[in-house]
């Protein structure tokens, strides 16, 4: 429909003289533009070449520093010697940092998770695939239960590894994979909850909300791991890995309802009326026709939201589990690579940067995706 | 018309007394209806009189307030069964089409079949396919609605509908969001389905459709129906003042 309006309106426009146009950016050249932006007049002319200077006594040492003077291998900080960044404290624990104490011989099994993660994924992501249901089915139930023996093993023959061992990069992920999927069912019915017509469920779902998204995620570390063993019985031996993930469950669970709200909120009355008028029940409206439109629509959000996890993951480190940042942390006090600290930071931020820019950019690609409208589908 | 049909005694929707609020307004007032089996019924009146509200009462997708509402036997009140059995028997078709975007054309069609009535896939498919052919467009069962004409998108809802074997058809103003020359296309299925003794109810200003078509016109004005006729005393000899002048309006602008 849209194809005919587009094509009705040019022809009426023909009919008219066409306004001057710009000439195409490129034709004019690098030169041009720069010419028209960066050197228009005095002023401009002199903010640009500060930038230009600000940038080059910026950019120029940490280059060096980083890359040009660099030493990147060996086996001891002996092998540091051309003064700019010592890359060897990073190159000799990469291992910890991505897999924390995890015993070496069973690290295949943190890659086997993972690498079946990266898969299900793409396939999600490749808008070719067919049977796209069917494998977000399969990640949200029967992977997540295949995850918890691969890594946490005890059974099938794999040696019990035990989450005080789990560190590092792939503890980070793990926690914010476990955060954002485990929200997000919780988050739907939340978010149905908010916009039922029942007083209770409604009062309920509200307060619930508003209570998670008033704290700060550090205090409800805090409370999982001090407050919570106050409240069972002290023979049971309360997991503080599972004790942070429910933790960031509960307290991501609230944020994702509004994510899905929002979502619900995009769907026009007319699709609930025509489920409605068809005999579909509540739920069946819900499940097949009120969803399905709302999640795609909800992606993005839930991108941005993974994000926020993602970073925030890092607080754990304050009751004492190894994430990406703690175990570098871990890493710099050791006497042997002490004064380390400035590389030890700088991979953390680089390897936070790598992932959640990637996210973003999706996260972009998909919101142009729905604008223009090709994702209606 | 078709004199040859017959319209059989049992009464197919009924209502008595029946009032609705929207908050202090008072939207339908004393709304009284017998529609029988077979029969076809359009309603008119002006903008915001309530034909809308009526009809949507009829499947509960508006609560009444006061009054029975009685449809294929089965009462209409709190009691979630009597409204799934209702809406199983009363098909609705609306201005905006309101096809479900994320589905094709057939899984359009084939949704309430499956998952209301529990017919196994590949039946509710051909069922599907069958009722596309009745309305001349089975050719598109693969298309999604957000490819289609708006025509044909209400001809797909039209046929959504039938799938469920409804007793009852309800139409709000079908062809009122269509392009001009979309709008026979839809009439002429309408037409089709009176002709093979569809019960109707039909919001519409397509006067000519009422002309050939209904049993009984009724003409609803603030919330109440003020003249109940078969269409040729309606537009030839209408009984109220407000009647006239709505008549006069429609049919002279
Ligand atoms: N949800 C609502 N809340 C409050 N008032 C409403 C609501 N829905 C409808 N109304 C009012 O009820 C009156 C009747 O509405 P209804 O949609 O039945 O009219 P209609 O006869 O179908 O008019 P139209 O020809 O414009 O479709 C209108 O005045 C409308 O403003
Ligand atoms: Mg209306």
């Amino acid at each position: 429909m849209t194809g005919e309006t587009l094509v009705s309106d040019s022809s009426k426009v023909t009919d008219k003289m066409l306004p001057d146009l710009p000439p195409p950016a490129n034709s004019t050249g690098v030169i041009g533009w720069m010419r028209a932006n960066l050197f228009s007049n005095i002023t401009n002319t002199i903010m640009t070449l500060l930038a230009i200077y600000i940038l080059y006594i910026l950019v120029v040492p940490s280059v060096n520093w980083a890359l040009l003077t660099a030493d990147w291998i060996g086996d001891s900080r002996d092998a540091c010697t051309s003064g700019g960044a010592c890359w060897v404290f990073i190159y000799n624990r990469f291992d910890q940092f991505m897999y924390g104490f995890y015993p070496e011989a069973e690290r295949w099994r943190i890659d086997l998770t993972f690498f079946l993660l990266v898969i299900q994924v793409a396939w999600l992501v490749i808008p070719k695939l067919p049977r796209k249901g069917l494998v977000s089915a399969f990640v949200l139930f029967v992977y997540p239960i295949i995850a918890y023996y691969l890594l946490y093993g005890g059974s099938f023959g794999l040696n019990l590894v035990e989450t005080h061992k789990w560190g590092g990069l792939s503890l980070t992920l793990i926690l914010a994979i476990v955060g954002i999927v485990a929200a997000l069912p919780f988050g739907v019915l939340l978010a149905l909850g908010r916009r039922s017509e029942m007083p209770i469920v409604k009062s309920f779902c509200v307060v619930y909300i508003e209570f998670w998204r008033g704290i700060p995620l550090i205090t409800v570390l805090f409370m999982a791991s001090v407050m919570l063993p106050l409240f069972v019985p002290e023979e049971v031996d309360f997991d503080k890995l599972l004790r942070a993930m429910i933790g960031i469950v509960l307290f991501q669970s609230a944020y994702m309802a509004e994510v899905v709200r929002g979502g619900l909120q995009a769907i026009p009355k007319g699709q609930y009326e025509a489920a409605q008028a068809l005999g579909l029940n509540y739920w069946k409206m819900m499940g097949l026709v009120v969803l399905p439109q709302a999640l795609k629509m909800m992606i993005p959000g839930i991108v941005n939201t993974f994000i926020a996890l993602f970073k925030d993951t890092s607080l754990v480190l304050i009751i004492g589990l190894f994430d990406l940042l703690a175990i570098v942390q871990a890493g710099l006090s050791d006497p042997d690579w002490l004064g380390y600290s400035v590389e030890g930071y700088a991979f953390v931020a680089l390897m936070f940067w790598m992932f959640c820019f990637s996210m973003s950019k999706y996260s972009q690609h998909l919101e142009k995706h729905f604008h223009t409208g090709h994702g209606s589908r | 018309m078709s004199t040859t049909r017959e319209i059989e005694d049992k009464l197919m929707v009924e209502m008595r007394g029946v009032n609705k609020w929207y908050g202090d307004f008072h939207v339908l007032k004393d709304v009284n209806l017998q529609v029988r089996k077979g029969e076809r019924i359009v309603i008119c009146g002006p903008s915001g009189s309530g034909k809308s509200t009526t009809i949507r009462c009829l499947n509960h997708l508006e609560e009444h307030q006061q009054g029975d509402i009685v449809v294929d036997g089965t009462t209409l009140n709190n009691d979630l069964k009597n409204i799934e059995t209702i809406r199983r028997e009363v098909g609705m078709v609306f201005q905006h089409f309101n096809l479900f975007p994320h589905l094709t054309v057939l899984e359009n069609c084939a949704l309430a079949p499956i998952w209301v009535r529990k017919t196994p896939r590949k039946e509710a498919e051909e069922l599907a396919m069958k009722f596309l052919r009745r309305v001349k467009i089975e050719e598109q069962a693969l298309k999604y609605p957000g490819q289609l004409s708006g025509g044909q998108q209400q001809r797909v809802a039209i046929a959504r509908s039938l799938c469920m074997n409804p007793q009852v058809m309800l139409f709000d103003e079908p062809t009122s969001a269509l392009d001009p020359e979309m709008i026979k296309e839809v009439l002429d299925v309408m037409v089709e389905l009176a002709d093979e003794g569809m019960t109707m109810l039909c919001v519409t200003h397509e006067m000519g459709f009422a002309k050939t078509v209904a049993d009984r016109v009724i003409f609803m004005d603030k919330g109440q129906i003020i003249e109940e006729n078969e269409p040729h005393e309606f537009f030839n000899n209408p009984q109220s003042e407000r009647t006239q002048a709505f008549l006069s309006q429609i049919l002279n602008h």
